[in-house]
């Protein structure tokens, strides 16, 4: 007993010493908001892996900056977001790295417009996240941009002149992309010869897919999440259906989904910013950290959360942060200052309006051999 | 060909519901109650056989085996700790305690397995695509078209002419009356819940071949629509069900081929209602008169 009391009293010495060493750098208390349970988790898990990755490297390299993490559970669910959101502000953090999800993202970020909190999200791309609030700014494309996007890709790359849309229109996310990838590739002379629609629940794609075989359509467009993509595309290869899969960063992940057969999502293409098997210096630095910690490769949304990280210390570097503010203070503070930063991350380098939208060059990788590559 | 293909596609949709339908039905016609949480132990059925593949690499037949024999296990162990105890307790609370046993499998298998969809694994079931008249057909609708008519005829037959399958029917047209015929009560209905769980663990490979996506709340949504197709034929009858969840099944693809991909579900419980309201047992439900 004795003894335990004397290790614990050298443990709090210690603990006091190292304290006192830290206290001439910045803590910033930043909280993640993800599902890491539920349906979403595999989005909310990477979002928080991808951050702690950012979060270990900035504490051990000792600089200006301490990033302290604090996460919460959203579980892709819009009235958790809000307990989730209140448990955060209540941990003492001062801006919100998040949430993962857009509908969570729509909800929380509107409290925190009212409240006056920093939202940064890495992957929430609808854009009611960011519409008719000046807190919440993206790092990923908004649903709009994605589409817009896409449809350019396909219509520059000549990929195609018929295509299918198959999406959930129970989804903002879903919806969103549809709604201006069929104007644009409408605009760009591309055929929308079938546009099918499914809900969440939904499990049987057989109609859909017969839909688009039957009228001929040589891509088909996806802006929904893996999880249904994957039983398209085993649905499509039990019908010997073979166009063009083209999907968006929801698709991102498929390859990762256990006991997926990856033949099914041969030739699969998506519009992606990141690709782990890229050799980028500072990928590969990303991507070696993070499979030693957490043994799986990063998707997109890790590497979008890992920016995320160093956008807020450098936004929080030009706005003069300190540990001492609190999330109210530093909210309009960190509104002005992202607006004048340029940051160079391993999506690319991105620069940000007043609408919180983010500007960055599309690409789009094709699975080959059950691997990300790009063109 | 259009339509021919939607009625293959129906088909299979529906052999999926009535494979899960036979489960409902038999514990309902026997136990004269509403076994919500079957829809999740045809998701257990579907993990363990997953991980029979995936993780131990078992043969597919063993995988299947051990999925029923968990399954089974299972069954049994829901009905003695959960619902014995509530034999004689008002319907009410029966229906409650197997919507919070759903729930709890659906958490335990959160727990176990994660919150991430895992792929099923292609096996001999559905590895395979036949070409019938220009008709692409996976083989898992073969399969489970197959396993359907096997299982109604096999189930059919234990009713009709074994002793188990007697006391059962006996529990089922009344209870106090078989109790005093010297027929153990208590071991009826757990067999029922044994034979039920086990077909919930082929049903959950079969399902998970058809649509290779596995998460903890897999069994739900396919469980509620089996409910409704042990409704719609009848519930208590082993045809019935077997009509019901092919007939709903083929009227969802239908509905969705060719009035809205959106209301496919919608026009499957407009479809029950109309039935219900021309004929409350069911299809092939025998009617039940009330004593005044």
């Amino acid at each position: 007993m004795k003894k335990l009391v004397a290790l614990m009293m050298a443990l709090a010495m210690l603990l006091s010493v190292a304290s006192v060493v830290a206290e001439d750098a910045i803590t910033l208390k930043i909280a993640h908001i993800g599902p890491t349970t539920g349906a979403a988790a595999l989005y909310g898990l990477a979002t928080l892996h991808g951050a702690e990755v950012a979060a270990a490297e900035i504490n051990e390299a000792g600089g200006k900056y301490k990033i302290e993490l604090i996460n919460e559970d959203d579980e892709h669910n819009v009235e958790k977001v809000i307990n989730a959101y209140n448990a955060a502000l209540d941990a003492g953090a001062q801006m919100i790295l998040g949430t993962t999800t857009s509908k969570p993202c729509e909800a929380a970020g509107a409290q925190g417009y009212t409240d006056r909190v920093f939202f940064l999200t890495p992957s929430a791309s609808s854009t009611a996240v960011i519409e008719d609030k000046d807190n919440v700014f993206q790092i990923c494309f908004t649903d709009p941009n994605q589409g817009k996007a896409s449809a350019q890709y396909i219509a520059e790359h000549k990929l195609g002149q018929k295509i299918a849309v198959i999406y959930n229109n129970a989804d903002v996310y879903s919806t969103g992309i549809r709604d201006t990838f069929v104007p644009t590739a409408q605009e760009l002379g591309l055929e929308i010869v079938s546009e099918t629609t499914f809900t969440d629940e939904t499990t049987d794609f057989t109609v859909q897919v017969a839909d688009a075989q039957n009228a001929g359509a040589e891509i088909v467009f996806l802006p929904i999440y893996y999880t249904p993509a994957s039983l398209i595309l085993k649905t499509a290869a039990d019908k010997a259906y073979k166009p063009i899969f083209f999907g968006v960063d929801g698709m991102d992940g498929i390859l990762s989904v256990e006991g997926f057969d990856t033949s099914l999502a041969e030739g699969v293409m998506l519009l992606t910013p990141f690709v782990a098997t890229s050799t980028d210096e500072k990928v590969v630095n990303f991507v070696t950290k993070y499979q030693a910690a957490y043994n799986e490769i990063p998707i997109q949304f890790a590497a979008d959360a890992y920016d995320g990280i160093y956008i807020l210390v450098a936004a929080a570097e030009k706005a003069g942060i300190t540990s001492e503010m609190s999330a109210e203070e530093a909210c309009d503070l960190l509104i002005a200052a992202i607006q004048e930063i340029t940051v160079d991350g391993i999506t690319g380098s991105m620069t940000w309006d007043e609408t919180g939208a983010v500007t960055k060059t599309p690409m789009a990788a094709t699975i080959v051999n059950g691997e990300y590559v790009f063109e | 060909m259009i339509f021919l293909d939607n009625l293959m596609n129906g088909l299979s949709l529906g052999s999926i519901y009535a494979i899960i339908a036979l489960g409902y039905t038999m514990v309902y016609g026997i136990a004269k109650m509403l076994n919500f949480a079957h829809g999740d132990v045809i998701m257990v059925g579907a993990y363990i056989a997953f991980c029979g593949l995936q993780y131990w690499g078992l043969p597919p037949i063993v995988a299947i085996l051990a999925a029923m024999v968990v399954c089974t296990v299972l069954g049994i162990t829901i009905e003695g700790l959960a619902y014995r105890p509530l034999r004689q307790a008002a319907s009410l609370a029966v229906l409650i305690t197997a919507i919070g046993m759903s729930y709890l499998l659906q958490n335990v298998a959160l727990m176990i397995w994660g919150a991430n969809p895992k792929s099923f694994p292609r096996t001999f079931i559905n590895s395979s695509i036949l070409h019938i008249g220009g008709l692409n057909v996976s083989s898992a609708t073969i399969y489970t078209i197959l396993a359907n008519v096997v299982i109604m005829i096999a189930l059919t037959l234990f009713t009709a002419k074994t002793k188990m399958g007697k006391a059962m029917r006996c529990v089922s047209e009344d209870r106090g009356a078989a109790e005093l015929m010297g027929i153990n009560v208590n071991r009826t209905i757990s067999v029922t819940f044994a034979i039920g769980s086990a077909l919930a663990a082929i049903a959950g490979v079969l399902l998970c071949s058809s649509y290779p996506i596995l998460q903890p709340t897999t069994g739900s949504m396919p469980g509620i629509k089996a409910f409704t197709a042990a409704v719609f034929g009848g519930i208590g009858s082993i045809p019935g069900a077997m009509l019901g969840g092919v007939l709903l099944g083929v009227i969802e693809i239908f509905g969705k081929a060719y009035i809205s991909t959106e209301l496919g579900d919608a026009i499957v419980f407009a479809v029950l209602i109309v039935v219900l309201l021309v004929k409350p047992s069911g299809l092939l439900g025998k009617p039940v008169r009330e004593k005044v």
